[in-house]
């Protein structure tokens, strides 16, 4: 018999919620059965994260949320995340605490069929196009944080593109979380049919204060010929415990763009996963982050190959000062069959002080021949030749240093296609290493 | 009129892991001057460089360089450089994310202080006139610092620095080595347009080629972390014909190495 876990929630929080939610009994019966998994999964195993330590039980209760009359009304922090001219809210959703307070997409990309709305909304309009995809990708089985997402997700985002429709401008998403007593748990879903194209933009936020649990899980389909870019930049605070699965599946000749920054202060989880289904599909992950504090840290990118000619790249590079720990992780897996694959990673990390961790682990898992897997990890700190070198055109210690961090990170961020992003990056990275 | 620019190096002594290199070096350099300092490997001339410029491996144990009365060895290694030292590298860094252009323009403005940063416009337009003098690619300036940079290149992106940054005293270290004739006859030209007399060079150079395009006004020979000959631009000329056998014989010196 397996232990009996006392889980953050219970079957009358969702019934609850459904109610207020007025939401339809598929869906309610889906959370009900995988609140019962819940009860009887564990909790993923990290390599060296002590998860089953960390403070996991902050769920909060749901909350409804009053919906705002414009984007305007939101705090300062999270406007400032909007990318300039976006007064108008066309394109966008927010999220704040347990659900939806503002979902508009422009006239123009709803007339070419385009839906991008707030999941829960999604689930009640356009029930038939969400159920065939919801947690097909990443499954409420896989472990206890799943089987409980699964359970009490809200909010979140529903994104379908149809067929040969290309989006020029990013659609955007603000997930804030600034109530300590409401449950925080974002599901994102993105459906680009055959030969559609669409980039994607998200922030998480929430301030030192607060304390809480996110549960968030990001779901991409990318049909044949599709093309999606997701940049997904989380900025919770000190006292939160930020923990995410990112999947795509990729179908032929498909194309998933990763962009994250990982600039959470408390511990976090993230998985980022890319499916290389298809014949001639492909991947590509970039992964920053800064970890400083006593923040514990455990981010995985993966790359799946079963197609075939399939090329993959994944670069991770991490910042660790103070007496933070970062156990980062890329997973290049080739599967018989998937000849003509190319998978290739790359980890680095820059220790900034000596009490700080960062473990690179590249793994390669080939079962093909015909194949070509490569992968580069480093784990080093600032080279005093370089800090020498720089001072001796007179630059001063502290800037030159300075100068050396960013540039470590600098060669990805400058690689990230959407200005506003960078920027994003850059303005949290600064503030992150001048703590 | 007499150079403001005096540069003197006195009893320097320094270590590397315990084992002293130079063992009291004697030099005064004064504006307007070039001094060439010879001498065979392992001699200890790319040791005084960097001890001057205070590289963290090596360790002065005994010495003053003064320049303009100011001690520079009790300075930290920014100090020195915008109180206007200069060293051209023999083995300049490749720093990643850095560009060269950031990295310049953050390199002037450390010199001429807070509040008071030179303007965008006018920076560019120096570095482009000035990589077009030294022959570079103008795109060389949004590349990453001295990220695969040829040997040459490197040597060239070293002297681009000097001319921006305008020192007191030149200390080029070994600038030639990897150098093809025409990349030497550059940055000859480079370092002869900086020639003034507010400012003074001293060039370590292995071979005396350089000397025909650079022509110093006192050359030095280095042996056992000494300086044992000084004289003028005729001793390289000897040197270049006759090497260095005649010295080792002059002053009873069997091996010329540091030991």
């Amino acid at each position: 018999m397996s232990t009996q876990t006392v889980l953050p929630i219970g079957r009358q929080y969702i019934e609850e919620a459904a109610g207020k939610k007025n939401e339809p009994s598929w869906m309610t019966e889906f959370r009900l059965q995988a609140l019962e998994l819940a009860g009887s999964t564990e909790l993923p195993k990290l390599e060296k994260t002590r998860i089953d330590r960390w403070q996991l039980d902050a769920y909060g209760t749901y909350k409804s949320q009053a919906k705002l009359d414009s984007p305007e009304q939101l705090p300062a922090a999270a406007k400032q995340l909007l990318p300039e001219g976006a007064a108008s809210g066309d394109n966008l959703i927010v999220q704040r605490n347990s659900g939806a307070v503002w979902a508009k997409l422009s006239g123009e990309l709803a007339a070419q069929g385009v839906i991008f709305t707030d999941l829960e909304t999604a689930v009640r309009e356009h029930g038939d196009l969400v159920k065939p995809y919801f947690m097909s990708c990443v499954k409420p089985d896989e472990n206890r944080l799943t089987a409980l997402h699964a359970a009490l997700w809200n909010g979140g985002v529903f994104l379908y593109v149809p067929k040969n429709v290309r989006i020029e401008a990013p659609l955007q998403a603000l997930f804030l979380a600034d109530d300590a007593e409401a449950t925080f748990a974002p599901h994102v879903l993105i459906v680009a049919e055959a030969n559609s194209s669409v980039a994607y933009v998200e922030n998480y936020l929430s301030g030192d204060d607060l304390e809480m649990v996110s549960n968030g899980i990001v779901e991409v389909f990318a049909k044949p010929g599709a093309h999606v870019h997701v940049a997904s930049v989380h900025n919770l605070g000190k006292r939160s415990t930020g923990l995410v699965y990112r999947r795509a599946i990729a179908e032929q000749d498909a194309r998933v763009e990763w962009v994250i920054g990982e600039l959470n202060s408390g511990n976090s989880v993230a998985d980022i996963h890319s499916v290389l289904k298809g014949n001639g599909s492909s991947s590509d992950t970039k992964v920053i982050s800064v970890g400083a504090g006593e923040q514990k840290m455990n981010l995985t990118t993966r790359a799946n190959h079963f197609g075939r000619s399939t090329p993959s790249e994944m670069i991770t590079r991490a910042v660790m000062k103070d007496e933070a720990t970062a156990i980062i992780n890329g997973i290049t897996k080739i599967e018989k069959g998937a000849t003509g694959a190319n998978g290739e990673q790359t980890e680095r990390v820059l220790m900034l002080s000596r009490r700080a961790r960062g473990d690179a682990n590249p793994i390669l898992l080939i079962d093909e021949d015909d194949v070509k897997a490569g992968h580069a990890a480093s784990v080093g700190q600032v080279n005093p030749e370089h800090l020498y070198y720089l001072m001796s055109r007179g630059i001063p210690k502290s800037e030159a240093h300075k100068l050396i961090v960013y540039g470590f990170l600098a060669p990805v961020i400058s690689e990230v296609p959407l200005e506003h992003v960078r920027k994003q990056l850059q303005l949290l990275v600064e503030r992150k290493l001048e703590q | 009129m007499a150079s403001e620019t005096k540069f003197v190096i006195q009893g320097l002594k320094a270590s590397i892991e315990d084992k002293e290199i130079l063992k009291g070096i004697d030099l005064e350099i004064n504006g307007g001057e070039v001094h060439a300092i010879m001498g065979p490997n392992g001699t200890g001339k790319s040791t005084l460089a960097s001890a001057i410029m205070g590289h963290p491996k090596y360790e002065v144990t005994e010495g003053k360089a003064l320049l303009n009365g100011e001690d520079l060895l009790e300075m930290e290694v920014d100090e020195r450089a915008r109180a206007g030292l200069f060293l051209a590298m023999q083995y300049p860094s490749e720093i990643p994310g850095v560009t060269n252009a950031d990295f310049l323009r953050s390199a002037i403005n450390a010199r001429r202080g807070e509040g008071n940063e030179v303007s965008l416009i006018k920076f560019i337009r120096q570095l482009e006139a000035k990589m077009k003098e030294l022959e570079m690619n103008p795109e060389f300036a949004h590349r990453y610092l001295n990220e695969g940079f040829s040997g040459g290149e490197k040597k060239r992106n070293e002297i681009l620095q000097m001319m921006m940054l305008e020192p007191k005293i030149v200390i080029l270290d070994e600038i030639d080595s990897g150098l093809d004739i025409d990349a030497l006859k550059i940055v000859a030209a480079g370092v002869n347009s900086m020639r003034s007399e507010d400012r003074g060079f001293l060039i370590i150079t292995h071979y005396q080629r350089l000397l025909n395009y650079i022509k110093p006004d006192f050359v030095h020979v280095m042996m056992q972390g000494r300086i044992v000959k000084s004289g003028g631009p005729e001793l390289a000329e000897k040197l270049e014909a006759e090497g260095y056998d005649w010295i080792k014989e002059e002053l009873g010196i069997e091996d010329e190495t540091v030991g």
